[in-house]
């Protein structure tokens, strides 16, 4: 935690410390609405990773221009091309998960989280820091998706990773197949926020233990 | 607003102008290429797509004609079901109308529309429904999907004659279709389509099938 390299620093704030999903509360529309299984979180994961992270670049890259006054309008332009761009790069490569993700790609451009790192790093850092922002903050987002996914479809369909076919292409796949049907809440829309309760909890309680009690090495080490 | 104003503003405004411009040319720059790059491909699947889903009505059905390029679209109003336009897919055996495949919506699901894929071949019996789209919940209404129950196979080889034309709904309403556990309201709404189709059919074949669809290779002439 003391000397770690400020990229592991990064990317340690993007996938725990300041989850956009789990601290921030940010994006939770696609969140909650997509997560029925894995591989909706791990499309839509990789779609969100790849919007933050070149917005973060172009919105870096063309800082110098950002006046207050069109700087909103300057971010929703360039998240909008972007994502119509991975919306027809997904049409074009993964057509089976374009169908089932449907209005929630073209959706990304409304995620806040999105616009949250344009506005608090983006516009401020230069090209490199601002990819790794990027890159860190839709891991963090995609991970947390992909978390909430697999719970869910483990719950609400009994299986595990089901339909990988629909990115890497092949025949059909069930996944593994744990029971035969499931608890059906789970991928209701309730389902979506106990989940996510369950995890901002989860997330709370490890941070909390590890505040209370460090561990006996840790201090030893930190003299 | 006084002039003196006005003057320190103008300067502003289009400075802001042209870096929102140079800004927009350099994301259109970005989709277009984007898209140049991926159109191809994208046109492809959609045709795959299509010739995939509509290939299992027309199982044991012998036809030459391209699907894609036999569309008919009717405009609405109309006495199919659903509001917008309904698409036809004609099928032929050389110059020979062998079946019908219609893309209706039926607007009464629990909830929302759902788009149905109906084959109906010249005999006038059901080769096989598809679900194409659809928001019913799911484990109830969505079994209605080939993939989730076979609930929809019982509607294979039906016709207005078997079963006849007053048992076309489901047990529930005094009819033969099977409806399903604890969701009869996406059931009643997927027969009822059926029929309406059934009977457009019936009473507009030799409409469907007035114009004959240009031959395939005509634009590679
Ligand atoms: C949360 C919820 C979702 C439901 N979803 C559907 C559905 O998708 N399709 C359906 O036909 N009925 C659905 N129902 C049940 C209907 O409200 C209605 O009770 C049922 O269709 C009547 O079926 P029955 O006549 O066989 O009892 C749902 C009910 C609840 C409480």
């Amino acid at each position: 935690m003391t000397d770690n390299s400020p990229i592991l620093q990064k990317l340690r704030s993007g996938l725990w410390d300041d989850n956009p999903g789990l601290v921030q509360l940010l994006g939770l529309c696609p969140l909650l609405a997509v997560t029925t299984t894995f591989v909706n979180g791990l499309g839509l994961g990789i779609a969100t990773l790849f919007v933050v992270t070149c917005s973060n670049i172009l919105v870096s890259a063309t800082r110098t221009w950002i006046r207050s006054e069109i700087r909103i309008p300057m971010y929703v332009l360039i998240i909008a091309s972007l994502v119509t761009c991975i919306e027809l790069i997904f049409k074009a490569y993964v057509p089976a998960l374009d169908r089932t993700l449907g209005i929630f790609i073209p959706l990304i451009v409304t995620n806040c989280a999105i616009v949250a790192r344009a506005e608090i790093f983006a516009s401020r850092n230069p090209i490199g820091a601002s990819m790794l922002d990027g890159l860190a903050m839709g891991a963090g987002f995609a991970a947390l998706l992909c978390a909430i996914g697999a719970f869910r479809e483990l719950i609400g369909r009994g299986t595990i990773m089901a339909n990988l076919d629909m990115f890497f292409g092949g025949d059909p796949q069930t996944g593994l197949v744990i029971v035969d049907g499931g608890f059906l809440l789970a991928i209701l829309p309730p389902g979506a926020f106990f989940s996510l309760a369950l995890a901002v909890a989860g997330k709370n309680y490890l941070d909390q233990r590890r505040k209370k009690a460090p561990k006996p090495g840790e201090r030893i080490h930190a003299r | 607003m006084t002039a003196g104003q006005d003057k320190q503003i103008a300067p502003k405004v289009w400075a802001s102008g042209l870096i929102l411009g140079t800004l927009a040319a350099i994301c259109t720059a970005l989709v277009a290429f984007t898209y140049s790059v991926t159109v191809a491909r994208i046109v492809a699947n959609e045709q795959a797509y299509l010739e995939q889903s509509l290939a299992p009505l027309l199982a044991g059905i012998a036809y030459t004609n391209n699907l894609s390029e036999s569309t008919l679209v009717i405009p609405p109003p109309h006495a199919l079901p659903g509001n917008g336009p309904a698409i036809v897919y004609r099928v032929y055996a050389g110059d020979e109308p062998v079946a019908a495949l219609f893309v209706v919506t039926a607007r009464d699901g629990f909830s929302g529309p759902i788009k149905l894929l109906i084959g109906i071949d010249t005999s006038m019996s059901i080769t096989s429904v598809r679900i194409l789209e659809h928001q019913e919940t799911p484990g109830l209404g969505d079994l209605i999907e080939s993939s989730k129950s076979d609930w929809l196979t019982q509607l294979d080889k039906t016709s207005l004659q078997s079963p006849s034309r007053d048992s076309w709904s489901i047990k529930r309403d005094g009819g033969v279709f099977d409806q399903l556990t604890g969701a009869s309201i996406t059931p009643r709404a997927v027969i009822k389509a059926v029929k309406a189709t059934l009977l457009y059919f019936e009473k507009h074949r030799d409409s469907v099938f007035a114009v004959i669809p240009p031959p395939q290779d005509a634009a590679t002439e």
